[in-house]
């Protein structure tokens, strides 16, 4: 057999394993972490540098089947915007990524999110969306348009939240949306984030096998039920394929889901200019209106600098500071003494 | 005819708050420490900026006590909302100072008093220029009236003043004419009183700062290695954190002319949190500084950080509760809730200070303790001694070597591997109870692991195996029992053959002390145990043990601490009486005494 390719750093793509996922069979993050891991063994990054953090949800339990090599913090629900914040001015010289839900972002965590946002904070910060346009009908989720099915068939009317749009509003440095099943598109799209120092928001739209049952869809839970042999577990989840695209840049796409349902990509051109921050806003509006998902690199600031930059941090990460460093001399303490006897 | 008393005096100042008051009242409380008599100031502020009523109490006690004593023997009377009960505050013989630019109401005169009015308003008039300033030097005015009716030199005056305002000769004159015309005004009148009178105690206060907890604690926290502060403003705890960025630059030398710190006011509380818990997890000393209300939102991340283990520490300078409650009085009621923070089964360490020096030393060791034992640490102080200005002996470092547990680095986790010996995040290698951990950052291969609040196993694998999920919580509350025999031993004072016992915590300590003196005039004799910390130590069970009657000093509404004692030692718990002292004003010794007294009286007729 052939020696499996190396990178620069002398690493195999099986140096940036990890667990075996216990996502669905089909599941659209799987297929996102494979993306993210061939990006970061193509783009040569030690594994020990990284950071993964998480928060709750089937897609936050997603970096531990990547890079065993590097620490792991699956924290809480909605709150991982903090811990990676926190993980970052303890240490900036770790490289965080993060791996977020539509429900651990845009609902419970939109607060903490948005400021991680505003601050600028230094990660890689993946929404794996199964939320956008019902995909996952009957869930309640804050990134569902108005007009999606939900259950019991009633139909979204309050907005959606849009998280590119929010990020490019707030203040995020390198924004991209993209698809599960277009490898490639979001692996350069990861090596693009993963390379940037600023807050890197990757929305990206992922499928969900199991929870996407409605009314009429042939792909349901109720239909497989009714036509399945009535000795079979009903708790049977069929495995489903992974959903894959790869189309041009400049183009749409149509994507069938697992039931039935389409959604309709547009991959932004090579002519489109994502340092724009008015235009990128009107470019993604443009596309709702059209009912479509703009697709790529939406916005990119190279100006502005990281938090850990801006708080002015000494070079040697604060974690690794000695006494010495951090204890200030008696001397100090006897001049503050003396000035508190006045 | 009463002899006055020398250097035992209860001043109360009722002012609206927003007027200036507060430096008037820090110039007067200055004074007499300058003189050298041993004094303490309770500020009673509302959760206003502006307009509504404020009291300021300063007492001089020549025997030491610190206090607040609820018998006021002056009243400075310059808030005419708060003027008809403020009448009846000031005990029997007493003296009220007041503007009598306008003539007193009827209504507020009272029998038994001496009124001493003077006009301040018309004499900040002919001498201030019309601005916002005036309503300001008014209260310079009762200064003035204070020192001359009591004896304050104006040479110590000014010499406050020369500290306080050292940059700016402008405000001391403008100051110093205000103050002096208040003194002129009660010497021409040839005003008298005849109840008390200050006089200077010659380096009495010689060596002694002035200070509030909360600095003493931001200094400690300093000392101690904070690197990553995250917080939210909260009222009594926000002049924690605010201390910290103010001497944040001035004590800790850059590096590469850079900072060796990160403070951080985040969006809330639970951001406050999440940030201080992945900076712990990331190897640095991250600590946050709240109230009350700041615990209640960060509970599910201080579960995460007991659970994933996690060293993080906690200020809480407590407040009235419940919900939005008194945020400007003072309280000892979030200890239950400190103690077993977040939902399924967590018990915390608390350190607990009675007074500055403790503010500072407990602050620098708690990030031992968090390092150490790998969990969320409480520095559990209150209003009253965060807030309130203390006179005290300097504060003073201790130079121990920083403790940062059982922490493995790369060259560690090397010679492990070569002794044989496994790195196992969650295991009970040592049998204490505390596992060892790494940092991201370690660059070993064997160093990395996944931390996570779910269930785990020894190994930090997901587990939600029955046994994996046992052994950590049996590991956790091993831990904690270890820690009993490590956090700060109480503050005993006993004498043999006494038989009954007064335990306190945190700043019930002063009007313990004085109420002890009084017990022990009264022909009541009492030993006196100093709680410091949680868990409970050894020292606690041996102390209830050795006692007939025990008496338990809380300011809080449930009895918290006496029953964390009962659930530890039901049988010795048994005998607690409860004092319990908590309309948010901090306790005064005639409370503690008179329930004391109550309580013993019911007990011999019962």
């Amino acid at each position: 057999m052939a020696d499996a390719k190396l990178n620069r750093i002398n690493l195999s793509e099986k140096d940036y394993d990890g667990a075996p996922s216990t996502m669905c069979r089909g599941c659209g993050h799987d297929a996102i972490s494979a993306s993210v891991q061939r990006a970061y063994f193509e783009s040569s990054i030690d594994p020990r540098k990284v950071v993964k953090l998480s928060g709750i949800g089937c897609s936050s339990k997603t970096p531990a089947y990547f890079l065993s090599q590097s620490f792991g913090f699956n924290a809480v629900h909605g709150r991982m915007s903090a811990v990676a914040t926190g993980a970052n001015l303890a240490n900036h010289a770790l490289l965080p990524i993060g791996v977020s839900g539509d429900g651990d972002t845009s609902a419970i965590g939109l607060g903490n999110f948005c400021h991680m946002m505003r601050r600028n904070v230094n990660i890689t910060y993946i929404i794996e969306n199964n939320g956008v346009y019902g995909l996952t009908k009957g869930q309640f989720s804050a990134t569902a348009d108005v007009g999606s099915v939900m259950k019991g068939g009633k139909v979204n009317d309050i907005p959606a939240i849009d998280l590119a749009e929010l990020a490019i509003t707030l203040g995020a440095t390198y924004v991209a949306r993209s698809f599960s099943g277009d490898r490639k598109q979001l692996t350069p799209l990861v090596q693009g984030a993963l390379a940037h120092k600023g807050s890197a928001i990757l929305d990206v739209i992922s499928p969900c096998v199991t929870f996407n049952n409605h009314e009429g869809s042939t792909k349901s839970l109720k239909y497989v039920k009714g036509h399945l042999d009535p000795i079979h577990d009903l708790d049977f989840i069929p495995p489903y394929e992974n959903i894959e695209a790869d189309y041009d840049e400049g183009t749409d796409h149509e994507v069938e889901m697992h039931d039935g349902s389409r959604i309709i990509l547009h991959k932004l051109g090579q002519d489109y200019d994502p340092t724009n921050k008015l235009q990128a806003i009107q470019t993604i509006h443009g596309a709702i209106a059209e009912g479509k998902f703009l697709t790529g690199l939406i916005y990119y600031n190279p100006n502005r600098k990281e938090f850990a930059e801006e708080l002015n941090l000494c070079d040697i990460p604060l974690s690794e500071l000695t006494q010495d460093d951090l204890q200030p001399p008696l001397e100090a303490l006897e001049r503050i003494n003396a000035d508190l006897m006045k | 005819m009463d002899t006055p008393l020398i250097n035992d005096l209860n001043i109360c100042v009722a002012t609206e708050n927003g007027s200036g008051s507060a430096s008037s009242n820090n110039i007067l409380f200055k004074a007499i420490f300058k003189m050298g008599i041993p004094c303490s100031s309770k500020n009673m502020f509302p959760s206003n900026i502006q307009g509504l009523p404020t009291w300021y109490q300063i007492r001089a006690s020549a025997e030491g006590y610190l206090s607040r004593k609820d018998v006021i023997d002056v009243m400075v009377m310059f808030n005419d909302a708060t003027a008809a009960k403020d009448i009846y505050r000031v005990r029997d013989g007493g003296v009220i100072l007041y503007d009598d630019s306008t003539p007193l109401s009827a209504s507020l005169k009272r029998d038994g008093v001496q009124y001493v009015g003077f006009p301040a308003n018309k004499l900040v008039a002919k001498l201030v220029p019309a601005s916002p300033l005036r309503a300001k030097q008014r209260n310079m005015v009762y200064v003035g009236a204070l020192a001359y009716l009591f004896g304050i030199d104006m040479s110590v005056i000014k010499s406050v003043l020369e500290d306080t305002f050292g940059k700016k000769p402008a405000v001391i004159e403008s100051n110093l004419i205000c103050i002096d015309a208040g003194y002129q005004y009660c010497k021409e009148q040839n005003y008298k009183q005849n109840i008390a009178r200050l006089e200077p105690i010659p380096n009495g206060n010689q060596g002694k700062i002035i200070t509030e907890g909360n600095t003493a604690a931001a200094l400690g926290a300093i000392y101690g290695g904070a690197s990553v502060i995250c917080w939210y403003p909260i009222t009594p705890s926000s002049s924690l954190a605010e201390a910290m960025e103010y001497y944040l630059p001035r004590l800790r030398k850059p590096k590469d002319g850079k900072k060796t710190y990160a403070i951080v006011q985040a969006e809330d509380e639970i951001a406050s949190v999440g940030m201080v818990v992945g900076a712990g997890w990331a190897g640095a000393r991250a600590m946050t500084s709240t109230s009350g209300p700041g615990v209640s939102l960060m509970n599910e991340s201080i579960g995460l950080a007991y659970y994933a283990e996690i060293p993080s520490v906690f200020f809480i300078i407590q407040r009235g509760g419940p919900s939005t409650g008194l945020p400007t009085r003072t309280q000892q009621a979030d200890i239950s809730l400190m103690y077993g923070a977040s939902h399924g089964d967590t018990r915390h360490i608390i350190l607990i200070p009675h007074d500055m020096n403790s503010c500072f030393d407990l602050a620098r060791q708690s990030f031992d303790y968090a390092d150490r034992f790998q969990t969320p640490v409480f520095v559990a102080m209150d209003l009253d001694l965060g807030m309130n200005m203390w006179s005290s002996e300097p504060l003073k470092l201790n130079q121990d070597a920083y403790d940062y547990g059982k922490r493995l680095s790369a060259q560690n986790l090397e010679e492990w591997t070569k002794a044989g010996k496994k790195f196992r995040r969650y295991f009970d290698q040592d049998g204490d109870g505390i596992p060892y951990r790494t940092v991201p950052g370690n660059e070993h291969r064997l160093a990395s692991y996944f931390t996570r609040g779910s269930g785990h196993d020894a190994d930090a694998r997901y587990s939600e195996d029955e046994h994996d999920y046992k052994y950590i919580l049996d590991r956790l509350r091993k831990k904690f029992e270890t820690a009993r025999k490590f956090v700060p031993k109480p503050i005993i004072e006993r004498e043999r053959g006494v038989k009954t016992g007064i335990i306190c915590y945190g700043s019930s300590f002063e009007p313990v002390r004085e109420a002890r003196d009084r017990l022990k005039a009264r022909g009541l004799r009492t030993n006196h145990m100093l709680i410091r910390a949680l868990p409970l130590t050894s020292e606690v069970r041996d102390f209830l043990a050795e006692h007939d009657t025990i008496y338990f000093v809380e300011q809080n509404r449930d009895g918290q601490m006496a029953a964390i004692i009962k659930d530890d030692w039901p049988e010795l718990g048994a005998k607690i009486v409860s004092v319990l002292i908590y309309n948010g004003l901090p306790a005064t010794p005639l409370e503690v005494v008179n329930q004391i007294f109550a309580a013993a009286q019911s007990a011999k007729t019962a």
